[in-house]
């Protein structure tokens, strides 16, 4: 590895600590990080001259902060913690413990539960629909998805678990009743 | 422990990615205690099979 770049690594955590004070959000952090670090290795030229590296570097890093701000307020108005509050208490417990579904592969017979099904992925926000139907109807890897929609592998995984407890959610309130 | 919340999105991430060791034995560690979580992992599962369907 190269001095530069054990330099540019070793600014990591103070990076991360930087972007997640500002996301609230440790994936979303984690992603800019990724991006600030990408970006500095590929520019290295542009520092040459330049004193501090932590400067620079936090320089890059709030551009990509203010983007993925920007990013998430196009799609979706409601972040992931809101969800993930509403589910779960501070201690990471279910608030309302997910209760068995009866049957549901009966529901499988019905055209009504389909129509349903489809309702509830109308709620979710269109990138989200996105990966996840690329994902679970069209049965495309995860890689591929990120390469589609050009977002980290991290993000969508996210976007994956966004829709997934989003739907089921829905399911459970709008067909397996409660 | 892993808690519900992490375990629910080890969950999900397990139709996704291959989890590693320790992520799999937590989650299965957690399951065989947590009737909730066993039971959103079947929901997961049947969401899967149902999106397949859906035409």
């Amino acid at each position: 590895m190269s001095d530069f770049r054990t330099r540019v690594e070793g600014e990591r955590p103070y990076l991360l600590r930087f972007a997640s004070l500002q996301l609230r959000d440790r994936h979303s952090a984690e992603d800019v990080v990724q991006e600030t670090l990408l970006a500095a290795l590929a520019g290295e030229a542009a520092f040459a001259g330049r004193s501090n590296l932590r400067t620079w570097l936090t320089g890059i890093l709030k551009h990509k902060i203010v983007d993925a701000i920007r990013r998430a307020s196009r799609e979706a108005p409601s972040a992931d913690e809101d969800l993930m509050e509403e589910l779960f208490d501070e201690s990471g417990h279910w608030r309302d413990m997910p209760s068995a579904w009866a049957d549901p592969d009966a529901a499988l017979e019905q055209k009504e539960f389909f129509a349903k099904l489809e309702e509830c992925l109308a709620r979710l926000p269109a990138r989200t629909a996105q990966a996840f139907m690329l994902r679970e109807h069209l049965g495309f890897e995860t890689d591929e998805i990120c390469k589609e929609l050009g977002v980290t592998a991290t993000h969508c995984w996210v976007l994956l678990y966004r829709a997934r407890m989003v739907l089921r959610l829905c399911l459970e309130q709008n067909w397996f009743g409660k | 422990m892993l808690s519900c919340k992490e375990v629910s999105r080890l969950v999900s991430q397990g139709l996704d990615r291959r989890l590693g060791f320790a992520e799999r034995l937590g989650l299965r560690l957690h399951l065989m205690i947590c009737d909730g979580c066993t039971n959103f992992k079947k929901q997961m599962e049947f969401l899967r099979k149902a999106v397949k369907q859906l035409e």
